[in-house]
Protein backbone atom coordinates (compact mmCIF):
# COMPACT_ATOMS: atom_id res chain seq x y z
CA UNK A 1 0.00 0.00 0.00
CA UNK A 2 1.35 3.40 -1.32
CA UNK A 3 1.16 6.82 1.39
CA UNK A 4 -0.88 7.91 -0.83
CA UNK A 5 -3.76 5.42 -0.47
CA UNK A 6 -2.88 5.07 3.13
CA UNK A 7 -3.50 8.71 3.87
CA UNK A 8 -6.22 9.44 1.18
CA UNK A 9 -8.30 6.32 2.84
CA UNK A 10 -7.48 8.20 5.97
CA UNK A 11 -8.90 11.54 5.01
CA UNK A 12 -11.88 9.97 4.06
CA UNK A 13 -12.33 8.24 7.19
CA UNK A 14 -11.57 11.81 9.06
CA UNK A 15 -13.83 13.38 7.19
CA UNK A 16 -16.73 10.59 7.39
CA UNK A 17 -16.00 10.50 11.51
CA UNK A 18 -15.30 14.61 11.95
CA UNK A 19 -18.70 15.65 12.14
CA UNK A 20 -19.66 13.33 15.04
CA UNK A 21 -16.15 13.78 16.97
CA UNK A 22 -14.78 16.98 16.40
CA UNK A 23 -11.45 15.39 16.81
CA UNK A 24 -9.61 17.71 13.91
CA UNK A 25 -9.49 21.09 13.28
CA UNK A 26 -7.26 22.67 9.77
CA UNK A 27 -7.05 20.02 7.28
CA UNK A 28 -5.90 20.65 3.83
CA UNK A 29 -6.44 17.42 1.56
CA UNK A 30 -4.25 18.77 -1.05
CA UNK A 31 -1.42 19.92 0.91
CA UNK A 32 -1.97 16.12 2.96
CA UNK A 33 -1.89 14.27 -0.28
CA UNK A 34 1.42 16.36 -1.69
CA UNK A 35 3.28 15.15 0.96
CA UNK A 36 2.23 11.65 0.61
CA UNK A 37 3.35 11.75 -3.05
CA UNK A 38 6.89 13.35 -1.85
CA UNK A 39 6.70 10.44 0.67
CA UNK A 40 6.07 7.85 -1.91
CA UNK A 41 8.80 8.85 -4.39
CA UNK A 42 11.00 8.73 -1.24
CA UNK A 43 10.14 5.18 -0.15
CA UNK A 44 10.74 3.87 -3.78
CA UNK A 45 14.74 5.81 -3.80
CA UNK A 46 15.55 3.88 -0.95
CA UNK A 47 16.23 7.25 1.43
CA UNK A 48 12.90 6.52 3.84
CA UNK A 49 12.53 5.89 7.46
CA UNK A 50 10.45 3.70 9.19
CA UNK A 51 8.10 6.39 9.64
CA UNK A 52 8.25 7.44 5.93
CA UNK A 53 4.57 7.77 4.25
CA UNK A 54 3.08 7.44 7.99
CA UNK A 55 0.25 10.03 8.53
CA UNK A 56 0.26 11.74 11.85
CA UNK A 57 -1.73 14.05 13.43
CA UNK A 58 -0.90 17.62 15.55
CA UNK A 59 -2.70 18.93 18.35
CA UNK A 60 -2.94 22.48 17.53
CA UNK A 61 -1.01 24.20 20.68
CA UNK A 62 2.05 23.15 18.00
CA UNK A 63 2.88 25.31 15.54
CA UNK A 64 3.12 24.04 11.74
CA UNK A 65 4.27 26.31 9.23
CA UNK A 66 1.41 27.68 6.67
CA UNK A 67 -1.39 25.87 8.77
CA UNK A 68 -3.81 27.48 10.90
CA UNK A 69 -2.58 27.21 14.32
CA UNK A 70 -5.67 28.16 16.74
CA UNK A 71 -4.89 26.28 20.35
CA UNK A 72 -8.67 25.85 20.24
CA UNK A 73 -8.77 29.66 20.75
CA UNK A 74 -10.94 32.60 19.61
CA UNK A 75 -7.47 34.26 20.00
CA UNK A 76 -5.93 32.06 17.57
CA UNK A 77 -8.97 31.53 15.30
CA UNK A 78 -7.17 32.73 11.99
CA UNK A 79 -3.18 32.81 12.88
CA UNK A 80 -1.37 30.84 10.18
CA UNK A 81 1.77 29.77 11.73
CA UNK A 82 5.22 31.45 10.30
CA UNK A 83 7.70 28.57 11.18
CA UNK A 84 7.09 24.62 12.87
CA UNK A 85 7.77 23.20 15.68
CA UNK A 86 10.82 21.36 16.89
CA UNK A 87 8.75 18.12 17.63
CA UNK A 88 7.10 18.73 13.99
CA UNK A 89 9.91 19.59 11.98
CA UNK A 90 11.33 16.46 13.32
CA UNK A 91 8.61 14.27 12.33
CA UNK A 92 8.58 15.70 8.82
CA UNK A 93 12.00 15.23 8.51
CA UNK A 94 11.16 11.47 8.90
CA UNK A 95 9.00 11.84 6.25
CA UNK A 96 5.65 11.64 8.09
CA UNK A 97 2.29 13.03 6.31
CA UNK A 98 0.78 15.68 8.13
CA UNK A 99 -3.20 14.61 8.44
CA UNK A 100 -4.70 18.27 9.93
CA UNK A 101 -4.48 19.44 13.69
CA UNK A 102 -5.86 18.46 16.45
CA UNK A 103 -8.72 19.92 18.73
CA UNK A 104 -8.23 20.93 22.54
CA UNK A 105 -8.91 22.09 25.55
CA UNK A 106 -8.30 25.72 24.52
CA UNK A 107 -4.06 26.92 25.41
CA UNK A 108 -3.84 23.17 26.60
CA UNK A 109 -5.89 24.22 30.03
CA UNK A 110 -8.49 21.60 30.55
CA UNK A 111 -8.52 18.01 31.39
CA UNK A 112 -11.32 17.16 28.89
CA UNK A 113 -11.29 18.94 25.83
CA UNK A 114 -14.32 20.90 26.39
CA UNK A 115 -13.23 24.53 26.09
CA UNK A 116 -12.18 24.36 22.85
CA UNK A 117 -13.49 27.25 20.97
CA UNK A 118 -14.31 25.24 18.15
CA UNK A 119 -16.71 23.11 20.14
CA UNK A 120 -16.04 19.89 22.69
CA UNK A 121 -14.15 16.70 21.23
CA UNK A 122 -16.39 13.57 21.94
CA UNK A 123 -14.83 10.11 22.70
CA UNK A 124 -15.02 7.75 20.13
CA UNK A 125 -15.84 5.25 22.81
CA UNK A 126 -19.73 6.92 23.56
CA UNK A 127 -20.19 10.22 21.99
CA UNK A 128 -21.99 11.33 24.91
CA UNK A 129 -18.48 11.09 27.17
CA UNK A 130 -15.44 13.17 26.83
CA UNK A 131 -12.13 11.86 25.28
CA UNK A 132 -10.16 13.82 28.26
CA UNK A 133 -7.99 16.88 27.64
CA UNK A 134 -6.40 18.77 26.98
CA UNK A 135 -4.98 16.45 23.95
CA UNK A 136 -8.67 15.02 23.24
CA UNK A 137 -8.37 15.78 19.77
CA UNK A 138 -5.31 13.32 19.07
CA UNK A 139 -7.01 10.94 21.88
CA UNK A 140 -9.63 10.75 19.65
CA UNK A 141 -8.05 10.77 16.81
CA UNK A 142 -6.10 7.64 17.48
CA UNK A 143 -8.97 6.01 19.44
CA UNK A 144 -11.28 6.30 16.41
CA UNK A 145 -8.08 4.58 14.49
CA UNK A 146 -8.07 8.33 11.96
CA UNK A 147 -4.71 8.18 11.94
CA UNK A 148 -2.01 5.85 13.65
CA UNK A 149 0.32 8.36 15.19
CA UNK A 150 -0.54 11.93 16.39
CA UNK A 151 1.28 14.28 18.86
CA UNK A 152 -0.11 15.84 21.99
CA UNK A 153 1.31 18.15 24.95
CA UNK A 154 1.25 17.06 28.92
CA UNK A 155 1.77 20.14 31.24
CA UNK A 156 -0.52 18.68 33.81
CA UNK A 157 -1.36 15.19 32.00
CA UNK A 158 -2.44 16.07 29.22
CA UNK A 159 -1.35 13.54 27.23
CA UNK A 160 -2.03 10.64 29.47
CA UNK A 161 -5.17 11.21 30.86
CA UNK A 162 -6.85 11.51 27.16
CA UNK A 163 -5.02 8.45 26.39
CA UNK A 164 -6.52 6.46 29.76
CA UNK A 165 -9.90 8.11 28.85
CA UNK A 166 -9.76 7.22 25.10
CA UNK A 167 -8.10 3.90 25.36
CA UNK A 168 -5.11 4.89 23.56
CA UNK A 169 -0.89 5.09 24.26
CA UNK A 170 0.28 8.44 25.74
CA UNK A 171 3.85 8.95 26.56
CA UNK A 172 5.39 12.18 28.69
CA UNK A 173 8.54 12.32 27.90
CA UNK A 174 11.53 13.35 31.10
CA UNK A 175 11.07 17.34 30.38
CA UNK A 176 13.81 18.65 28.33
CA UNK A 177 14.08 15.42 26.31
CA UNK A 178 11.80 16.81 23.17
CA UNK A 179 12.55 20.90 22.68
CA UNK A 180 9.61 23.09 22.95
CA UNK A 181 10.56 25.52 20.32
CA UNK A 182 7.18 26.03 18.73
CA UNK A 183 5.11 24.66 21.08
CA UNK A 184 2.66 27.70 22.27
CA UNK A 185 3.24 28.14 25.47
CA UNK A 186 1.39 27.44 28.35
CA UNK A 187 3.49 26.68 31.38
CA UNK A 188 7.01 26.45 30.43
CA UNK A 189 8.52 24.69 33.11
CA UNK A 190 5.99 21.64 32.82
CA UNK A 191 4.94 21.67 29.10
CA UNK A 192 6.08 18.42 27.31
CA UNK A 193 5.73 17.28 23.89
CA UNK A 194 5.09 13.79 23.21
CA UNK A 195 3.18 11.06 21.00
CA UNK A 196 0.41 9.21 21.25
CA UNK A 197 0.41 5.74 19.39
CA UNK A 198 -1.72 2.47 19.66
CA UNK A 199 1.36 0.44 20.88
CA UNK A 200 4.38 1.59 23.51
CA UNK A 201 6.40 0.36 20.53
CA UNK A 202 5.17 3.05 18.13
CA UNK A 203 5.47 6.10 20.83
CA UNK A 204 9.30 4.55 21.41
CA UNK A 205 9.46 5.00 17.20
CA UNK A 206 7.95 8.69 17.23
CA UNK A 207 9.79 9.32 20.26
CA UNK A 208 13.28 8.79 18.79
CA UNK A 209 12.12 10.80 15.89
CA UNK A 210 10.83 13.72 18.52
CA UNK A 211 13.83 13.71 21.14
CA UNK A 212 17.00 15.69 20.70
CA UNK A 213 18.82 18.59 21.51
CA UNK A 214 17.39 22.40 19.95
CA UNK A 215 19.31 25.32 20.94
CA UNK A 216 16.97 27.64 20.25
CA UNK A 217 15.04 26.24 23.21
CA UNK A 218 17.19 27.08 26.44
CA UNK A 219 15.65 24.75 28.50
CA UNK A 220 16.19 21.54 25.78
CA UNK A 221 18.74 19.13 27.38
CA UNK A 222 21.95 18.14 25.52
CA UNK A 223 22.42 14.56 26.13
CA UNK A 224 23.63 11.87 23.63
CA UNK A 225 21.33 10.28 21.31
CA UNK A 226 19.14 7.10 22.50
CA UNK A 227 17.50 4.35 20.85
CA UNK A 228 14.26 4.11 22.61
CA UNK A 229 13.09 0.93 20.91
CA UNK A 230 16.61 -0.72 22.42
CA UNK A 231 14.81 -3.11 25.31
CA UNK A 232 11.95 -3.76 23.48
CA UNK A 233 13.33 -5.82 20.91
CA UNK A 234 15.36 -7.92 23.44
CA UNK A 235 14.58 -11.85 23.80
CA UNK A 236 12.30 -11.54 27.00
CA UNK A 237 11.65 -15.35 27.73
CA UNK A 238 8.81 -16.44 29.92
CA UNK A 239 9.71 -13.50 32.56
CA UNK A 240 10.69 -10.33 30.39
CA UNK A 241 10.26 -8.42 33.75
CA UNK A 242 12.11 -10.42 36.08
CA UNK A 243 14.06 -8.19 38.43
CA UNK A 244 12.28 -5.06 37.88
CA UNK A 245 10.46 -3.41 40.85
CA UNK A 246 7.05 -1.99 40.63
CA UNK A 247 6.67 0.38 43.44
CA UNK A 248 2.66 0.63 44.29
CA UNK A 249 2.11 3.83 46.08
CA UNK A 250 -0.49 3.24 48.37
CA UNK A 251 -2.05 6.60 48.34
CA UNK A 252 -2.79 5.47 44.75
CA UNK A 253 -5.34 3.00 45.53
CA UNK A 254 -8.18 2.88 47.36
CA UNK A 255 -10.29 6.17 48.32
CA UNK A 256 -11.11 8.69 45.73
CA UNK A 257 -10.38 5.90 43.15
CA UNK A 258 -13.51 4.28 41.15
CA UNK A 259 -13.94 0.65 42.29
CA UNK A 260 -13.84 -0.22 38.53
CA UNK A 261 -10.48 1.49 37.94
CA UNK A 262 -8.92 -0.01 40.66
CA UNK A 263 -9.66 -3.55 39.65
CA UNK A 264 -8.51 -3.27 36.11
CA UNK A 265 -5.04 -1.30 37.30
CA UNK A 266 -4.83 -4.16 39.92
CA UNK A 267 -5.06 -6.89 37.55
CA UNK A 268 -2.73 -5.00 35.35
CA UNK A 269 0.13 -5.48 38.52
CA UNK A 270 -1.06 -9.22 38.34
CA UNK A 271 0.15 -9.11 34.77
CA UNK A 272 3.58 -7.61 35.56
CA UNK A 273 4.26 -9.79 38.06
CA UNK A 274 3.08 -12.97 35.99
CA UNK A 275 6.03 -11.78 33.74
CA UNK A 276 8.66 -12.00 36.29
CA UNK A 277 8.43 -8.42 38.34
CA UNK A 278 8.05 -7.64 41.78
CA UNK A 279 5.97 -5.51 43.84
CA UNK A 280 6.94 -2.80 46.21
CA UNK A 281 4.54 -1.12 48.65
CA UNK A 282 5.73 2.35 48.84
CA UNK A 283 3.67 5.72 49.97
CA UNK A 284 4.27 9.12 48.46
CA UNK A 285 3.85 11.64 51.27
CA UNK A 286 2.52 14.99 49.91
CA UNK A 287 1.45 13.44 47.02
CA UNK A 288 -2.06 15.27 47.48
CA UNK A 289 -0.62 18.27 47.60
CA UNK A 290 0.49 17.85 44.13
CA UNK A 291 -2.52 19.38 42.41
CA UNK A 292 -2.85 22.56 44.82
CA UNK A 293 1.05 23.31 43.91
CA UNK A 294 0.44 22.53 40.41
CA UNK A 295 -2.53 24.59 40.66
CA UNK A 296 -0.46 27.85 41.97
CA UNK A 297 2.68 27.20 39.92
CA UNK A 298 1.11 26.46 36.36
CA UNK A 299 -1.39 29.04 36.22
CA UNK A 300 1.39 31.90 37.02
CA UNK A 301 3.59 30.82 34.47
CA UNK A 302 0.70 30.91 32.18
CA UNK A 303 -0.16 34.24 33.52
CA UNK A 304 2.87 35.49 31.92
CA UNK A 305 3.08 33.07 29.03
CA UNK A 306 -0.27 34.16 28.09
CA UNK A 307 0.53 38.38 28.15
CA UNK A 308 1.97 38.07 24.48
CA UNK A 309 -1.70 38.32 23.52
CA UNK A 310 -2.62 41.52 23.18
CA UNK A 311 -3.98 41.82 19.43
CA UNK A 312 -0.57 44.04 18.49
CA UNK A 313 1.69 41.16 16.77
CA UNK A 314 -0.79 38.65 15.67
CA UNK A 315 -3.93 37.08 16.67
CA UNK A 316 -7.01 38.36 17.55
CA UNK A 317 -7.55 42.02 18.21
CA UNK A 318 -11.12 43.82 19.47
CA UNK A 319 -12.87 45.99 16.93
CA UNK A 320 -13.88 49.05 19.49
CA UNK A 321 -11.64 50.26 21.95
CA UNK A 322 -11.25 53.71 23.62
CA UNK A 323 -7.38 53.65 23.91
CA UNK A 324 -4.21 51.70 23.99
CA UNK A 325 -4.99 49.83 27.40
CA UNK A 326 -8.71 49.52 26.67
CA UNK A 327 -7.42 47.60 23.51
CA UNK A 328 -5.48 44.92 25.39
CA UNK A 329 -8.32 44.96 27.96
CA UNK A 330 -11.05 44.07 25.60
CA UNK A 331 -8.80 41.60 22.94
CA UNK A 332 -7.82 39.52 25.86
CA UNK A 333 -11.73 39.30 26.97
CA UNK A 334 -13.05 38.78 23.75
CA UNK A 335 -10.34 36.50 22.75
CA UNK A 336 -9.76 34.04 25.84
CA UNK A 337 -12.32 31.50 27.04
CA UNK A 338 -13.53 31.62 30.78
CA UNK A 339 -10.82 28.83 32.02
CA UNK A 340 -7.75 30.76 30.10
CA UNK A 341 -9.10 33.64 31.96
CA UNK A 342 -9.70 32.10 35.36
CA UNK A 343 -6.07 30.41 35.19
CA UNK A 344 -4.63 34.05 33.84
CA UNK A 345 -6.54 35.46 37.10
CA UNK A 346 -5.28 33.14 39.44
CA UNK A 347 -1.62 33.19 37.74
CA UNK A 348 -1.87 37.02 38.49
CA UNK A 349 -2.90 36.52 41.84
CA UNK A 350 -0.49 34.32 43.47
CA UNK A 351 2.70 36.02 41.47
CA UNK A 352 1.19 39.63 42.84
CA UNK A 353 2.96 41.97 45.57
CA UNK A 354 2.40 40.90 48.77
CA UNK A 355 1.17 37.29 48.05
CA UNK A 356 4.53 36.01 45.84
CA UNK A 357 6.19 34.54 48.89
CA UNK A 358 2.79 32.70 50.45
CA UNK A 359 1.77 31.20 47.22
CA UNK A 360 4.14 31.24 44.26
CA UNK A 361 7.73 30.11 46.59
CA UNK A 362 5.75 27.91 48.87
CA UNK A 363 4.49 26.27 46.40
CA UNK A 364 8.17 25.59 44.51
CA UNK A 365 9.26 24.59 47.89
CA UNK A 366 6.85 22.02 48.11
CA UNK A 367 7.60 21.24 44.21
CA UNK A 368 11.12 19.91 45.79
CA UNK A 369 9.35 18.23 48.70
CA UNK A 370 7.32 15.99 46.32
CA UNK A 371 10.25 15.58 43.44
CA UNK A 372 12.23 14.52 46.87
CA UNK A 373 9.45 12.12 47.62
CA UNK A 374 9.73 10.48 43.88
CA UNK A 375 13.24 10.62 44.61
CA UNK A 376 13.71 8.09 47.39
CA UNK A 377 10.99 6.17 45.96
CA UNK A 378 13.22 5.59 43.13
CA UNK A 379 15.82 3.93 45.40
CA UNK A 380 13.17 0.82 46.32
CA UNK A 381 11.80 0.41 42.97
CA UNK A 382 12.47 1.00 39.60
CA UNK A 383 8.88 1.97 38.21
CA UNK A 384 5.83 3.59 39.75
CA UNK A 385 2.10 2.01 38.61
CA UNK A 386 -0.87 3.10 39.11
CA UNK A 387 -4.04 4.50 37.69
CA UNK A 388 -3.88 7.16 35.27
CA UNK A 389 -6.68 8.82 36.22
CA UNK A 390 -9.28 8.63 39.32
CA UNK A 391 -11.81 7.44 36.48
CA UNK A 392 -12.79 6.39 33.17
CA UNK A 393 -14.58 9.02 31.01
CA UNK A 394 -17.32 11.24 32.56
CA UNK A 395 -20.02 12.87 30.38
CA UNK A 396 -19.31 16.01 28.56
CA UNK A 397 -20.79 18.87 31.00
CA UNK A 398 -20.57 16.85 34.53
CA UNK A 399 -17.62 19.06 35.50
CA UNK A 400 -17.72 22.05 33.81
CA UNK A 401 -19.42 24.14 36.20
CA UNK A 402 -17.09 23.64 39.03
CA UNK A 403 -13.23 23.92 38.29
CA UNK A 404 -12.17 22.29 40.92
CA UNK A 405 -13.79 19.04 40.08
CA UNK A 406 -12.14 19.04 36.86
CA UNK A 407 -8.31 19.77 38.44
CA UNK A 408 -9.00 16.56 40.29
CA UNK A 409 -9.10 14.57 37.38
CA UNK A 410 -5.12 15.66 36.92
CA UNK A 411 -4.13 14.33 40.36
CA UNK A 412 -2.63 11.25 39.56
CA UNK A 413 -0.22 12.97 36.50
CA UNK A 414 0.36 16.60 37.97
CA UNK A 415 3.61 15.06 40.15
CA UNK A 416 5.00 14.16 37.05
CA UNK A 417 5.24 17.43 35.66
CA UNK A 418 6.20 19.12 39.10
CA UNK A 419 8.95 16.84 38.55
CA UNK A 420 9.60 16.30 35.16
CA UNK A 421 10.24 12.70 35.25
CA UNK A 422 8.81 10.41 32.27
CA UNK A 423 5.14 8.09 32.61
CA UNK A 424 3.02 6.55 30.32
CA UNK A 425 -0.62 5.62 30.29
CA UNK A 426 -1.68 2.32 28.18
CA UNK A 427 -4.98 0.86 28.17
CA UNK A 428 -5.50 -2.27 30.84
CA UNK A 429 -9.23 -2.46 30.55
CA UNK A 430 -12.84 -1.58 30.35
CA UNK A 431 -15.29 0.07 33.46
CA UNK A 432 -19.01 -1.06 33.57
CA UNK A 433 -19.66 1.80 30.75
CA UNK A 434 -17.38 0.04 28.18
CA UNK A 435 -15.35 3.07 28.36
CA UNK A 436 -11.27 3.04 28.75
CA UNK A 437 -8.90 2.74 31.67
CA UNK A 438 -5.64 3.67 31.42
CA UNK A 439 -2.71 2.49 33.91
CA UNK A 440 0.36 4.53 34.35
CA UNK A 441 3.41 3.71 34.27
CA UNK A 442 6.13 5.99 35.60
CA UNK A 443 10.17 5.98 35.89
CA UNK A 444 12.84 8.46 36.98
CA UNK A 445 14.15 11.41 34.91
CA UNK A 446 15.94 9.55 31.58
CA UNK A 447 13.86 6.22 32.33
CA UNK A 448 12.01 6.23 29.15
CA UNK A 449 13.47 3.13 27.55
CA UNK A 450 12.47 1.16 30.60
CA UNK A 451 8.82 2.49 31.11
CA UNK A 452 8.57 1.74 27.33
CA UNK A 453 9.94 -1.85 27.43
CA UNK A 454 7.42 -2.25 30.98
CA UNK A 455 4.65 -1.37 28.76
CA UNK A 456 5.60 -3.26 25.45
CA UNK A 457 6.17 -6.51 27.31
CA UNK A 458 2.30 -6.36 29.14
CA UNK A 459 1.41 -5.69 25.69
CA UNK A 460 2.78 -8.63 24.29
CA UNK A 461 0.98 -10.74 27.03
CA UNK A 462 -2.52 -8.72 26.76
CA UNK A 463 -4.91 -7.52 24.15
CA UNK A 464 -6.45 -4.03 25.33
CA UNK A 465 -4.55 -1.77 23.17
CA UNK A 466 -5.93 -3.64 20.51
CA UNK A 467 -9.58 -3.34 21.68
CA UNK A 468 -11.71 -0.24 19.52
CA UNK A 469 -14.34 1.62 19.34
CA UNK A 470 -17.96 -0.04 17.96
CA UNK A 471 -18.42 2.07 15.17
CA UNK A 472 -14.37 1.56 14.11
CA UNK A 473 -15.08 -2.56 14.58
CA UNK A 474 -18.46 -2.23 12.63
CA UNK A 475 -16.12 -0.56 9.88
CA UNK A 476 -14.09 -3.05 9.79
CA UNK A 477 -16.34 -5.94 9.37
CA UNK A 478 -17.95 -4.19 6.28
CA UNK B 1 -7.78 34.19 51.19
CA UNK B 2 -11.50 35.59 51.11
CA UNK B 3 -11.41 37.32 47.48
CA UNK B 4 -13.25 40.66 47.16
CA UNK B 5 -14.62 42.05 44.21
CA UNK B 6 -11.62 44.22 44.31
CA UNK B 7 -9.30 42.09 44.44
CA UNK B 8 -11.23 40.68 40.95
CA UNK B 9 -11.12 43.96 39.66
CA UNK B 10 -7.21 44.46 40.74
CA UNK B 11 -6.02 41.67 39.35
CA UNK B 12 -8.14 41.62 36.50
CA UNK B 13 -6.54 45.09 35.84
CA UNK B 14 -3.26 43.50 36.06
CA UNK B 15 -3.80 40.88 33.71
CA UNK B 16 -5.39 43.55 31.22
CA UNK B 17 -8.63 41.57 30.80
CA UNK B 18 -12.16 43.68 31.00
CA UNK B 19 -14.18 41.73 33.63
CA UNK B 20 -17.76 43.78 33.11
CA UNK B 21 -19.51 43.74 36.63
CA UNK B 22 -22.02 41.47 35.39
CA UNK B 23 -19.55 38.84 34.78
CA UNK B 24 -17.61 39.94 38.72
CA UNK B 25 -19.32 37.95 40.62
CA UNK B 26 -19.71 34.42 38.75
CA UNK B 27 -15.85 35.19 38.00
CA UNK B 28 -15.62 35.54 41.90
CA UNK B 29 -17.37 32.70 42.71
CA UNK B 30 -15.21 30.19 40.64
CA UNK B 31 -12.56 32.03 41.66
CA UNK B 32 -13.10 31.17 45.39
CA UNK B 33 -12.98 27.84 44.76
CA UNK B 34 -9.82 27.44 42.92
CA UNK B 35 -8.05 29.31 46.16
CA UNK B 36 -9.75 27.03 48.47
CA UNK B 37 -7.71 24.17 46.84
CA UNK B 38 -5.25 26.25 47.01
CA UNK B 39 -5.44 27.21 50.41
CA UNK B 40 -4.42 23.17 51.09
CA UNK B 41 -0.83 23.44 50.58
CA UNK B 42 -0.53 26.88 52.79
CA UNK B 43 -0.25 24.55 56.13
CA UNK B 44 3.03 21.95 55.57
CA UNK B 45 6.12 23.19 56.67
CA UNK B 46 9.01 24.35 54.49
CA UNK B 47 11.36 26.09 56.55
CA UNK B 48 14.92 25.62 54.95
CA UNK B 49 13.75 23.95 51.65
CA UNK B 50 15.32 25.14 48.30
CA UNK B 51 12.88 26.64 46.27
CA UNK B 52 12.56 24.35 43.06
CA UNK B 53 11.67 26.68 39.89
CA UNK B 54 12.65 23.54 37.54
CA UNK B 55 12.38 19.89 36.53
CA UNK B 56 16.24 19.63 35.50
CA UNK B 57 18.85 21.17 37.49
CA UNK B 58 20.75 22.95 34.55
CA UNK B 59 22.09 26.42 34.09
CA UNK B 60 21.25 28.49 31.30
CA UNK B 61 23.30 27.87 28.14
CA UNK B 62 25.01 30.71 26.86
CA UNK B 63 26.07 31.41 23.34
CA UNK B 64 28.75 33.20 21.23
CA UNK B 65 27.69 36.93 20.79
CA UNK B 66 27.26 36.83 16.51
CA UNK B 67 24.08 37.11 14.91
CA UNK B 68 22.66 33.98 13.77
CA UNK B 69 19.30 34.81 12.38
CA UNK B 70 18.51 36.15 9.42
CA UNK B 71 15.90 38.95 8.54
CA UNK B 72 12.62 37.35 8.56
CA UNK B 73 10.20 40.66 9.04
CA UNK B 74 7.88 39.75 6.42
CA UNK B 75 7.40 36.56 7.30
CA UNK B 76 6.89 37.43 10.97
CA UNK B 77 4.79 40.56 10.33
CA UNK B 78 2.63 38.70 7.84
CA UNK B 79 0.39 37.97 11.00
CA UNK B 80 0.11 40.67 12.12
CA UNK B 81 -3.24 42.92 12.28
CA UNK B 82 -1.48 46.31 11.65
CA UNK B 83 1.58 47.27 10.19
CA UNK B 84 2.77 49.93 8.48
CA UNK B 85 7.22 50.54 7.53
CA UNK B 86 7.92 47.57 9.25
CA UNK B 87 6.49 49.29 12.51
CA UNK B 88 2.63 47.55 13.87
CA UNK B 89 0.40 50.23 14.65
CA UNK B 90 -1.40 50.91 17.86
CA UNK B 91 -3.63 53.24 19.35
CA UNK B 92 -1.94 56.43 20.08
CA UNK B 93 -0.61 57.00 23.68
CA UNK B 94 1.39 59.66 24.12
CA UNK B 95 -0.64 63.13 23.06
Amino acid sequence: MSSVELTSALLDRIDAANPRLNAFLARDRERTLAQARAADARLASGAATALTGIPVAHKDVLMTAGWRTTCGSRMLEDFVAPYSAFVVERLEEAGMVLVGKTNMDEFAMGSSSETSYFGPVRSPWNPDYVPGGSSGGSAAAVAARLVPAATGTDTGGSIRQPAALSGVCGLKPTYGLCSRYGLVAFASSFDTPGPFAQTAQDCALLLNAMAGHDPRDSTSLDRPREDYLRLLGAAGGAKPLAGLRVGMPKEYFGAGVEADVEAAVRAAVRELVELGATTVELTLPNVELAVPVYYVLAPAEASSNLARFDGVRYGHRAAKYADLTDMYKKTRAEGFGAEVKRRILVGTYVLSHGYYDAYYLKAQQLRRLIADGFRAAYRRCDVIVGPTAPSAAFKLGAKTDDPVQMYLNDIFTVAGNLIGAPAISIPCGFDRNRLPIGLQIQGDNFAESVILNVAHRYQQATDWHRREPAEVAAERAR
Amino acid sequence: MALSSGDVQRIAHLARIEITPEEAAEVEAKLAGIFALIEKMRGVDTTGIVPMAHAQDVALPLRDDVVTEDDRHELYQGVAPAVQSGLYLVPKVVE
